[in-house]
């Protein structure tokens, strides 16, 4: 079965320009004297279909410039445009609207604890617009299959291995069909063999859907998936080693 | 079309529910137990004020002539006989029973003390009650000084129903006069009357001689079949002075039951109960759906992030309120219609389900839940997608 089949755009999503365009991004958090800035003048562009690593130690605000592009937070000062949306002064209906095309493989894999893990990554289909309920559930099954689960699907979270938990959100997340991918430290919860696949994984499906990826990584294993590796520190980007 | 090929979800507010079997088990207990206790207090409530009106169901009528300075059966007051006769005028009437009600003093004939009863004098030969029986016992009040007593009054009027049938002759003072027991009839005590008796209208007289000529408390009015009742009761109340009011029977009883609900406090003190029953539900499905929300919240923090909007989450929360509310109703319900029996069987109050207390017990269990829903939904609203990363 095709699972790219051409979804429903909105029309606010452009082609042609950069997936992210980031100018002069910063981010502060805390109050008064405690307010400290964990992002300074970020800029950064990805291109659709580009896969983009991002390493740095803890603490450097790589997370937080993650939630900033999947918009969960408003952006505070610098420009932040997504598929071409400007996210400063955005409104919820905005982001909302922006989220469902953007998707998020969280560090903890925040899996729906009373759902199966085919129910689990049918949530991400159900973002779908103009799809059956079947041709929803035959995709989400599609997609475990995709991730090595097809034996797995009627199990709860409660019963399934650290691993699988992150397998079936990558699932999930890959259900919805994002345009744009963006991934915390997806292979941490792994060995390092199923980590690899999951990585490969996530590179050919982003090939093949021309969808955007950035992963906030540690795993120097897997550097080598990425069209360009960037590196942060104390919420600046650090040039690169060529 | 669109929005019904893609209708069917994943049914997430049963699945959330339905995984915590035993959290939903204490919610649906709790559920219950509060419809069950709305269910009780709403029943005694209409059981009580059902027991004020035992006499004035049985009445053989349509309509109701009463003086409009009648307040309730405990104080009824006399209009003139003459307008019951006027009524004939109507082409819908077929006939009228003129009725004396009182209260008058009986005298228990064992222990000598009096107590009040009720007294109803008519025409031994007009139909009165709705009772088959009455019509052969009703000819022996037509020799003076005769009553028919209810053999459901208290038992403080005396042994009469006992003797009665043990063929002894029951003589006793009626409102100082000497009256014979010629028969027993089943009425049954009310909140007003604690006995009744039923009389000719001579023998009435004579125990109250105060009784102005051509004075009746009641007048009953029985309609040919086919008329409207109400639109009668509007024609014959225009074609009157305003010395009387026109009733329905049905409207002869609530005229009964209001007094009791609104002058007495019998009515707020069950609705308090029903009331109390209320809130304490309210608290427990508040509990359980605020905690049922707090638990989930990084679930739905996470929906949020995915893209669902708040609008679909908060529908899955009163999903829940609806669920709770259906599935707490059912055993309610059923625990109800036992207990009623089991009132009806031990106490003879007439307590039985109906369809607008089971709609009513309904829809404050959907209330409560969805206002519980309602409140747990500001929780929900604090769910931020950014603390999940």
């Amino acid at each position: 079965m095709n699972l790219l089949a051409n979804s429903s755009v909105p029309t606010f999503i452009s082609a042609e320009k950069p997936a992210v365009e980031i100018v002069g991004l910063s981010h502060w958090f805390g109050k008064g004297i405690m307010r400290r800035e964990v992002l300074q003048s970020i800029s950064l562009e990805i291109n659709s279909g580009e896969v983009v690593l991002l390493t740095g130690p803890s603490g450097c605000g790589k997370t937080t410039l993650l939630t900033l592009i999947g918009a969960l937070r408003k952006v505070e000062a610098g420009d932040l445009r997504v598929f071409g949306c400007d996210l400063r002064g955005s409104s919820r209906k905005t982001r909302q609207l922006l989220r469902k095309n953007i998707g998020m493989i969280f560090q903890g894999h925040n899996l729906l604890r009373c759902l199966t893990a085919e129910q689990n990554v049918q949530m991400g289909a159900d973002l779908i617009d103009g799809l059956s309920y079947r041709v929803r559930r035959d995709q989400a099954r599609e997609w475990l299959r995709l991730v090595g689960l097809s034996d797995q699907m009627d199990k709860l979270p409660h019963d399934l291995s650290g691993g699988q938990k992150q397998r079936v959100a990558i699932a999930r997340a890959l259900a919805a069909r994002p345009k744009i991918l963006l991934a915390d430290e997806p292979t941490a919860a792994l060995d390092s063999v199923t980590g690899r696949e999951i990585v490969d994984l996530l590179r050919r499906l982003a090939k093949d859907q021309s969808c955007s990826v950035l992963m906030v990584t540690h795993d120097p294993r897997i550097l080598d998936i990425a069209d360009r590796v960037l590196k942060m520190e104390d919420g600046k980007m650090v040039q690169p080693l060529e | 079309m669109r929005h019904l090929l893609q209708g069917r979800r994943i049914p997430l507010a049963w699945l959330l529910l339905t995984r915590q079997p035993i959290r939903l088990l204490v919610a649906l207990a709790g559920i219950s137990f509060a419809g069950i206790l709305m269910f009780m207090q709403l029943g005694f409530r209409e059981g009580l004020f059902d027991a004020s009106v035992t006499v004035h169901r049985m009445f053989d009528t349509d309509l109701v002539l009463i003086s409009p300075r009648s307040m309730s059966s405990i104080s009824m007051s006399g209009f003139p006989r003459r307008r019951l006769v006027q009524t004939m005028a109507h082409p819908a009437v077929s006939g009228t029973t003129p009725v004396n009600w009182n209260f008058l003093l009986w005298r228990n004939p064992q222990t000598l003390v009096t107590r009040s009863i009720l007294a109803l004098g008519f025409e031994p030969t007009d139909s009165i009650l709705n009772d088959p029986q009455l019509s052969y016992k009703t000819e022996s009040l037509t020799k003076p000084g005769r009553v028919l007593f209810d053999k459901l009054s208290r038992k403080e009027f005396g042994p009469i129903s006992e003797w009665y049938e043990q063929g002894k002759i029951v003589e006793t003072e009626v409102a100082g006069k000497r009256v014979r027991v010629s028969g027993l009839v089943s009425l049954g005590p009310s909140f007003g009357a604690d006995g009744n008796l039923l009389t000719s209208r001579e023998t009435f007289l004579k125990l109250l001689p105060s009784t102005p000529t051509g004075s009746i408390e009641i007048g009953l009015i029985r309609l040919k079949s086919g008329y409207n009742k109400q639109s009668v009761a509007d024609a014959i109340s225009s074609s009157l002075p305003k010395d009387v009011r026109v009733l329905t029977r049905e409207e002869f009883i609530d005229f009964e039951k209001n007094y009791w609900r609104t002058s007495t406090s019998i009515g707020f003190i069950f609705t308090l109960g029903a009331v109390m029953g209320f809130v304490v539900g309210c608290v427990i499905v508040y509990q359980i759906l605020y905690s049922d929300v707090s638990d989930h919240l990084p679930e739905y923090a996470t929906l949020m992030a995915m893209g669902y909007r708040l609008k679909t989450l908060l529908g899955v929360v009163a999903r829940e309120g609806v669920l709770l509310a259906v599935m707490g109703y059912l055993p309610a319900y059923m625990a109800a219609q036992g207990l009623y029996a089991l009132v009806r069987s031990s106490t003879r109050l007439p307590v039985a389900m109906d369809l607008d207390r089971s709609l009513l017990v309904f829809s404050l269990i959907l209330l409560m839940c969805m206002g519980s829903a309602l409140l747990a939904m500001r929780r929900l609203v604090d769910a931020d997608p950014a603390e999940i990363f």
